[in-house]
């Protein structure tokens, strides 16, 4: 789909927006419906979008297998390092009321890096996904 | 509050942290030494938890996460039976990771050594999970995470029939969970909560309504596809012969043990044993279905050629008699089953890891590792004694000889058998241990008895495996000569059950 | 008739269990195995959420002019439940590809063919 103008075009200009718009539903999840599962997967799917206009290859210099790989893990330690940091500030763990001398201050922030967490690995999951199964489909190509 | 207040926290978080770590290390060493550490030192956790409930004398540990009180909040719970399982999944992953370094070696391509290990720790963690939650859907959850690390540890093989194994357990995994999560929902829509003891108690008023009804025969179709109950074991043979050793004797061990010990939970904590035993014919249509995997899968194990599906399929018999326990509705019975969860995951874990050392040994050093067919093993006790020893001491306690572990759980089972007055069952027990001799003796026979190849030169498996085997193999013994610790776990367990079930 | 639209939301669900379950059983094709499993899944997804709405009620934001609101709870343990039925059917999904490419074929009888073919080679040998 290179080649295609119509496509080149919309997709630069799209591709910025759903990104951002990725961003904000990551961070207006506290007030309304949003949050990282839904930023994550938006995210990915604007890079997505990018791998199958421009292709796998320039697709994978913005984010290389590697990252992704990070990434998966990445977003679990946040996770668990927030559960983590609960215990270590003596409460329980993923207690978020101690994260903060103000308690509901606390599970924001809390919440906050949860979700944080949360978007890293979905969109790292959704990506290695689509990695996997698009470079399947290249290599299937080579070998007739 | 010192960190032994968060012992059942860090249970499970440990190996969970240590499966990320061990991706972002990139590197099978390091990620073997991390998750080993983090296995052992699940082991210890489980081993104080076992001491903290020790000291509680029939109560339990409660454990808040995130400072949210039950119901409301999820809930760790510990109490006899947990702590007995956490002990037992945590210690063989802490005996089979040091193993498996030299068997993936072999098995697996180096460059995906780091994803074996994170997986390993997962399923760990899941494992762990699903036993120390008190939360109907954290244990759904935690079973998730277990299934899906197993479909790939299973897929590891090198077969291609490791494959469509893992596959196949895959469909009937999901469907297990699934059949799960919908008795689960049946019982949220009844009682409005998900925390297992206050589902319990308000689960007291409606017992009688077909939706708890139909919950029950959910989650105990459900749990019955995921502990291989007969004639719910088709994917176990295939997934346990094709499986990477190291995989096959961790599972072998312990992912079934789970399962049992989610059935128990269910049926003896949460519907209790009136609803269970007295209003619909669930023990008798358990009874029927152990008595026929111990014969059918004990039977169908005789005639197999490759060993590990011979010890596959004697799982599926062994986990009859944990089943037949269950059945009985009395202490004794549950005793039983309890114990033989137990005594049977070293003994398999054993038999597993010893198979696959000797694998190891009969494949030239380089040469892709050949399936353990009987034709192979002719007179391999020449070239690989110890490996044959340790086999066949775990064979004794399959078959239950005094002496071994297996002896104490089969001594237990025909003791409530014979508490009931059914005696007829205590003569099955003994037929069934005839066909277990049948097919351990048809390893012996091969073994011992038939000529070695010409020109076999001695060569045991390498002592990094040989080490971890024997540890299981003077288990089974050890826990055959003194059931201090077996027995008296197992019996508070049963006892604490019953009464929370009545 | 009215039993039926007050039950309609687990007639739906029943509908959609069944006929996933005998997708799965039915169909010797790896992928249709897989989408007869997801359609079984998103059943149970139904069957938590569609009671936990409360006809009439708001989303649960505390308010004093709402007295009423749905349950969102299960919203909750579904969006896990997701989660692990995308997960699972990714996994699936690979199998299946990899599947594919060591036997040539996604299609369950074959393989079942192709392994005995293989046990009476290995007996020849």
């Amino acid at each position: 789909m290179k080649n295609d103008l119509v496509l080149r075009v919309i997709g630069k200009l799209l591709i910025p927006f759903i990104l951002l718009f990725a961003v904000y539903v990551q961070f207006h999840g506290d007030y309304g419906p949003g949050g990282g599962f839904q930023a994550g997967t938006i995210f990915a799917a604007g890079i997505v979008f990018y791998a199958l206009i421009f292709g796998l290859d320039n697709a994978r210099k913005v984010v290389p297998d590697r990252l992704v790989e990070a990434m998966l893990a990445t977003g679990v330690l946040l996770y668990a390092g927030v559960g983590v940091a609960g215990l270590l500030l003596g409460g329980n763990y993923l207690d978020y009321f101690v994260l903060d001398s103000d308690p509901i201050h606390g599970q924001h922030r809390g919440i906050f890096w949860v979700e944080a967490g949360v978007a890293v690995t979905v969109c790292g999951v959704m990506l290695k996904i689509f990695y996997m199964f698009a470079s399947r489909g290249e290599r299937d190509r080579d070998v007739p | 509050m010192g960190l032994t207040a968060h012992l059942p926290a860090l249970q499970v978080v440990l190996p969970l942290l240590a499966a990320p770590l061990a991706v972002l290390l990139r590197h099978g060493g390091f990620a073997f030494g991390l998750v080993t550490a983090c296995a052992w030192a699940a082991f210890a956790a489980a081993i104080g938890l076992w001491l903290q409930v020790g000291a509680l004398e029939g109560g339990t540990i409660s454990y808040h996460i995130g400072n949210w009180a039950p119901p409301w909040g999820i809930e760790y719970r510990v109490d006899r039976l947990t702590s007995f399982v956490l002990l037992l999944v945590s210690g063989t992953a802490a005996i089979v990771l040091p193993w498996s370094r030299a068997s993936i070696e072999r098995e697996i391509p180096a460059d995906l050594h780091y994803l074996y290990f994170a997986m390993f720790g997962l399923c760990l963690a899941g494992l762990l999970g699903i036993t120390i939650t008190g939360d109907a859907f954290n244990i759904f959850v935690f079973l998730e995470i277990s299934s899906l690390s197993t479909y790939v540890l299973i897929a590891l093989g090198r077969d291609r029939r490791a494959l469509a194994a893992s596959y196949r357990y895959l469909i009937m995994g999901t469907i297990g969970a699934t059949f799960f999560v919908i008795g689960i929902g049946f019982l949220y829509l009844m009682t409005g909560t998900l925390n297992l003891a206050d589902m319990a108690e308000r689960l007291r008023g409606v017992e009688n309504s077909p939706p708890v009804l139909a919950a029950l025969a959910f989650i105990t179709v459900g749990v019955s596809l995921k502990l291989a109950l007969f004639p719910l074991h088709q994917w176990l043979p295939n997934a346990y012969t094709y499986a990477p050793s190291a995989v096959t004797a961790f599972l072998a061990a312990t992912a079934t043990k789970v399962s049992v010990y989610v059935l128990i939970r269910f049926w003896f904590s949460v519907f209790g044993e009136s609803l269970i035993f007295e209003k619909l014919p669930l023990p008798q249509i358990l009874l029927l279905l152990s008595l026929a995997a111990m014969f059918a899968a004990s039977f169908t194990a005789i005639f197999q050629d490759n060993l590990k599906r011979l010890f596959a399929y004697s799982s599926v018999g062994q986990i009859g008699y944990i089943t037949l326990g269950m059945s009985f509705d009395s202490v004794n019975g549950l005793d039983a089953a309890i114990l033989h969860l137990f005594n049977h995951g070293i003994t398999k874990a054993a038999i597993f890891l010893l198979i696959g050392g000797m694998v190891i040994g009969l494949a030239r050093p380089g040469a892709v590792l050949p399936a353990p067919t009987f034709d192979r093993l002719a007179g391999l006790s020449q070239r690989m004694p110890l490996t044959c020893f340790g086999i066949v001491i775990a064979g004794l306690s399959l078959i239950g000889v005094p002496g071994t572990a297996g002896f104490i759980s089969k001594w237990h089972l025909i003791l409530a058998a014979m508490e009931k007055g059914q005696f007829w069952i205590v003569g099955a027990i003994l037929l069934s241990s005839l066909l277990a001799i049948a097919y351990v003796w048809r390893f012996v026979e091969v073994v011992y008895f038939k000529p070695a190849p010409e020109g076999a030169t001695k060569q045991e498996a390498p002592l990094s495996m040989l080490i971890p085997a024997w540890l299981l193999v003077i288990g089974t013994i050890w826990f055959g000569l003194d059931t201090s610790f077996t027995v008296g776990t197992a019996t508070e367990a049963a006892m604490q059950l019953v009464k929370i079930g009545k | 008739m009215s039993e039926l639209i007050e039950h309609f939301s687990y007639i739906v669900t029943i509908f959609l269990m069944v006929t996933g379950l005998y997708v799965v059983m039915a169909r010797g094709n790896l992928i249709k195995k897989l989408v007869g499993l997801s359609v079984f899944q998103t059943s149970v997804y139904l069957l938590y959420i569609a009671p936990g709405k409360l006809i009439g009620g708001t989303a649960p934001i505390l308010a004093p002019q709402y007295g009423a609101y749905s349950n969102p709870l299960p919203h909750v343990l579904i969006l896990t439940a997701i989660v692990v039925g995308v997960a699972t059917l990714a996994l699936g999904l690979a199998l299946a590809v990899r599947i594919r490419e060591a036997y040539g074929s996604i299609e369950e009888d074959e393989i079942i063919t192709l392994d005995h073919r293989g046990d009476d080679l290995r007996n020849q040998e």
